[in-house]
């Protein structure tokens, strides 16, 4: 039993570190992933996300699992019925299943979150390769380094943070992470993707392209900022003001795809499916694993 | 509920093979939790682990002696069209208009008088439909979860004919329960973002899908609503146009068939009318259906019989 901790505990650190943080507007997920089509961050349902860390296809087959378990759910009873909280248990359960029964432990740590209709409603979940869970109210740093990006991130938490402020908070968290060396994050290298409190029904959105590229510039210190001044749309809240001074509210730069919402400004690209000129279109299940 | 804890398979890479495999039943079969799925499709996974949850509910079969003191005992072919209501689609310049009246009906009387039978089924499709309400309700919410479930499986949403052709797959698994009268008939628009229009997909009883050209409608007036879009109809019209000349067929047929149901301007009940675009769905809000339903009503009052069309062409 012990070995099999270990085994799995060492998997999960050898990979890189993922994030999840409350700010104003909702909840942020934030991984380093170098693929664009594996990916570590995903939705699960209407308020629901997951991201995990870890072996790629454990898992992927995992979130499978939990998608359906939630339609399954919303269902049967129906979608305001389907909470984070039924789903961290249900992953608990399994986990610890295949944990004691399994020669092979599942090498991942898994985090379950829910945005509420305000930020005292917000929950997240992490499950571990056991099959504990632990409430995590306002941030949570796990996989890799997780000590280290955890304590980093501390730091710069706040409640009420912007969306800017709470991606340059996970980026410089993530960046901290390993020996004291800074890594610089590329947008191509990052999987970043939110639960906006404001939308209706499906709240899960990826932040992709353009508006990626501007949440790093703001992020980065004042210099590089000036930079990105050319990707903000005409009228936009000029982009070299810092990062607190941009609200969540900021309209999509207009390379943005997908419908306009009346109910919330889009705050980032459309999901991963109905993307018109989808640039995601099929997403291949590959062998590679983005530890 | 279909967890580890449900007695089944221990092993975590149990995935029964035969989890992907129509109509096993949960009953007779080890449902190996939801791990090592095969399936994208929610209504597949429906069918082995959960029967009872597809719409009819339970898996039909014809009764060996019908009871000749039971009417209904033995299995009724299903003898008249999809009833009680009219559902119209026709497809607009950028997209596709979808409208449905408001009324059930349950022999000579008026079961309700505000259904809604016209539904968004995921960012760029809709479907209404025609026959038993509850059976019809089940499909719609069904087939909402059966999109957003391969959308969120497979990280893209079907193309506009996947979509129509798992629609067929439902009706056809509803045939037997429609065989004993739980009928329902769907149709199905979307807008094609490969090609940039709006398309409409009818069905019969035993599925589809057929795609159709310009406009359609079923239901119990659907005769009297095609004769008038026949009429008032032009390729290429304005979604706004398209949106006028679907209330007019509407009105048209809750003219001449009992079962469909006017605007009923007393109580604000008008018909569901929603547009797909590239913008997606849209449902118009009520003031807006109410604005469509009330310039019609006030044409009517000067002509009755609607809007007449030129006797000669040029």
């Amino acid at each position: 039993m012990r070995d099999k901790a270990d085994y799995a505990r060492k998997g999960i650190a050898r990979g890189r570190s993922c994030v999840a943080l409350q700010y104003a507007g909702g909840i942020l997920l934030v991984a380093p992933n170098p693929s664009s089509a594996l990916h570590k961050i995903s939705e699960i349902y209407d308020r629901i996300g997951f991201a995990a860390v870890g072996r790629y296809n454990e898992y992927e087959n995992l979130r499978k699992a939990g998608v359906t378990y939630a339609d399954i759910t919303g269902y049967q009873f129906d979608r305001h019925d389907v909470t984070a909280r039924g789903i961290a248990n249900w992953y608990a359960q399994t986990l610890g299943t295949i944990f004691t029964e399994s020669p092979k432990p599942f090498e991942v740590e898994i985090v379950v979150a829910e945005v509420g209709a305000s930020p005292s409603d917000d929950q997240i979940y992490r499950i571990t390769f056991d099959g504990s869970v632990t409430d995590e109210p306002g941030f949570v740093a796990f996989g890799g380094q997780a000590d280290q990006v955890s304590a980093a991130l501390k730091e710069r938490y706040s409640d009420d943070m912007s969306l800017s402020e709470a991606f340059a908070a996970a980026l410089s968290a993530l960046s901290a992470g390993g020996n004291g060396e800074r890594t610089e994050f590329a947008a191509a290298q990052l999987e970043v993707a939110i639960l906006d409190r404001a939308r209706d029904h499906r709240t899960f959105r990826r932040i992709r392209a353009a508006r990626l590229e501007e949440l790093l510039a703001e992020a980065r210190p004042a210099p590089a900022a000036e930079a990105s001044s050319d990707t903000a749309p005409a009228g936009d809240t000029p982009s070299d003001t810092p990062p607190s001074g941009i609200a969540p509210g900021t309209p999509a730069p207009p390379s943005s795809t997908g419908p306009s919402s009346p109910s919330s400004p889009p705050d980032s690209d459309p999901p991963t499916g109905p993307a018109p000129g989808g640039s995601d279109r099929g997403g291949g299940l590959g062998g590679g694993s983005p530890l | 509920m279909g967890s580890y804890f449900d007695g089944s398979q221990p092993g975590p890479f149990g995935g029964d093979p035969r989890a992907s495999g129509r109509g096993q039943g949960a009953s007779g079969g080890t449902p190996s939790g939801f791990l090592g799925l095969q399936t994208s499709s929610f209504t597949d996974f429906l069918a082995s682990h959960s029967p009872g949850l597809l719409p009819g509910g339970v898996v039909p079969t014809a009764p060996a002696d019908p009871d000749p003191r039971a009417p209904g005992s033995g299995l009724q072919p299903v003898r008249d069209l999809p009833h009680a209501t009219t559902i119209v689609a026709a497809i607009c310049d950028g997209g596709v208009v979808l409208a449905g009246d408001r009324r059930a009906t349950a022999g000579n009387m008026i079961a309700k008088r505000d259904v809604e039978k016209v539904f968004r089924s995921d960012e760029f499709s809709g479907m209404g439909y025609a026959g038993t309400g509850s059976v019809g309700i089940e499909f719609v919410r069904l087939f909402q979860v059966e999109l957003e479930h391969y959308e969120k499986m497979e990280g893209r949403s079907l193309s506009l004919e996947g979509k129509a052709n798992r629609l067929a797959f439902m009706v056809r698994g509803n045939l037997g329960a429609a065989m004993q009268g739980l009928v329902v008939v769907p149709l199905f628009v979307g807008y094609d973002e490969d090609g940039g229009q709006g398309r409409i997909f009818s069905y019969d009883v035993a599925g589809g899908p057929y795609e159709e050209q310009r406009f359609y409608s079923i239901g119990s007036g659907s005769l009297f609503a095609r004769g008038a879009l026949k009429k008032l109809y032009a390729d290429g019209m304005q979604a706004a146009d398209a949106v006028l000349a679907c209330v007019q067929a509407l009105y048209d047929a809750a003219d001449d068939d009992s079962a469909t149901g006017g605007p009923d301007l007393p109580r604000r009940i008008f018909p569901v009318v929603a547009t797909i675009t590239a913008d997606g769905f849209r449902k118009l809000p009520e003031a807006e259906a109410a604005q469509v339903a009330e310039q019609v009503i006030r044409e009517r009052l000067a002509n009755p019989d609607g809007p007449q069309a030129a006797l000669r062409n040029g």
